[in-house]
């Protein structure tokens, strides 16, 4: 896998500082599972929060500091199973195995329109937000659509190639409410990706349009 | 601070597990009431950062990384959980640590403590403009919108503060090398 597209520098930030809500971070932690690169940077940023977190004057503490638990609840390796997970080969990043299963054959799509298919995934009620999965059959081309507010879509099977460039397997497009685009997915392979918006309803109008593609064009 | 950590995550060693206690719990809480924790509450995840320090210990490798920042990821992720009521998908540093460190921070020779000071450093000479809005984001957890409206700004212009904040500090702990 050549990851070319990465998260920008201030998502990461937002997702090492913790502000990045569920459904943004979801797809950037995915994203970190297979991307050296942005993993290393959100290695940086988190130290940036330590050195910020060690300079704040100390809060007076009220209770003694706690009893240690006994050896027997010593913990492992919980951790372990995302790189494993990835190693293993699965085309779904560990982190959204646990929403999703771990292989895409699994899904369960429902049919949105002309060539579409997605699958909404459950954040934490009251999360904000909008977080799915979408597949574009081959060639099919999203009519052009600009964003309400920050959107991140990791690419997890085949790819697409809008005007900013091709969008393969790991690649992760970062979108601000500026930029327009018309994906078109790849010919052969179609499209598989993960979308986090920032807001619920940006989906909605291009959604819409999907499901009536004659309407509003 | 890693050597207290190892002696934790090796001998299970109480009396350096208190002194961790001593030097972070407090800042633990003052981090978690600038998130916006009552004092109560604060001193709770205060508390519950650190027994998680204690009982993952063996997993932390001081080799590889600072225990500070060890700390703030466990800190930071009981704040989604607990404050926002959000699922963290973040995995603390020992989950990626393997690649992460031995391939990626290339500045393996400078130690630990000479990377947070030169970040301390950094920060400290950021005009203040960036400093405010690398500060909202870490400590006060202001997402990049909350803070435009906080200041009045375009979206825009906070994350471009936040990347020149951050390149600056980045080639101020690569220097090092």
């Amino acid at each position: 896998m050549t990851i070319i597209h990465h998260a920008d520098d201030a998502t990461l930030m937002g997702y090492a500082a913790g502000t990045l809500s569920e459904a943004l971070s979801s797809v950037v932690a995915s994203h970190v599972t297979v991307c050296p690169r942005c993993r290393a940077e959100v290695a940086r940023m988190e130290r940036i929060g330590a050195v910020m977190m060690a300079a704040l004057p100390g809060a007076a503490l009220l209770a003694p500091p706690p009893r240690t638990p006994d050896r027997d609840t010593v913990m492992t390796d919980e951790g372990d199973h995302v790189l494993a997970a990835i190693d293993r080969g699965g085309d779904i990043p560990a982190p959204l195995s646990r929403l999703v299963g771990s292989d895409l054959s699994s899904v369960q799509w429902k049919r949105l329109g002309f060539g579409v298919w997605h699958v909404p995934l459950a954040l934490s009620p009251g999360a904000p937000g909008d977080l799915r999965l979408i597949k574009v059959a081959p060639g099919q081309a999203m009519p052009e659509h600009g964003h309400g507010g920050s959107e991140l879509s990791l690419i997890l099977a085949g790819s697409y190639t809008d005007k900013i460039g091709r969008f393969g397997v790991g690649d992760v497009a970062d979108l601000d409410d500026e930029v327009e685009h018309k994906p078109v997915a790849d010919r052969v392979t179609g499209c598989i990706c993960v979308i986090a918006s920032e807001q619920k309803a940006q989906f909605k109008g291009l959604f819409a349009r999907i499901v009536q593609p004659f309407v509003g064009l | 601070m890693a050597d207290l950590l190892q002696q934790v995550a090796v001998h299970r060693d109480v009396d350096a597990f208190r002194q961790l206690f001593q030097t972070y719990a407090p800042r633990v809480k003052s981090y978690m009431m600038r998130q916006g924790a009552d004092p109560n509450t604060a001193e709770e995840l205060a508390q519950e950062t650190l027994l998680t320090v204690w009982r993952k210990a063996a997993l932390y490798s001081g080799e590889k990384g600072s225990a500070t920042t060890w700390i703030f990821t466990i800190a930071r992720n009981l704040r989604i959980d607990r404050l926002r009521k959000e699922f963290p998908w973040q995995e603390l540093p020992e989950g990626h640590d393997e690649t992460a460190s031995s391939d990626i921070l290339p500045d393996e020779a400078v130690s630990e403590a000479e990377r947070a000071n030169k970040v301390q450093t950094a920060l400290a000479s950021l005009p203040e403009d960036q400093h405010v809005v690398v500060s909202l984001s870490y400590i006060e957890g202001l997402s990049h919108s909350e803070i435009a409206e906080r200041l009045n700004l375009p979206l825009g212009t906070v994350k471009s503060r936040m990347r020149l904040a951050y390149q600056k500090i980045r080639e101020a702990v690569e220097d090092l090398k």
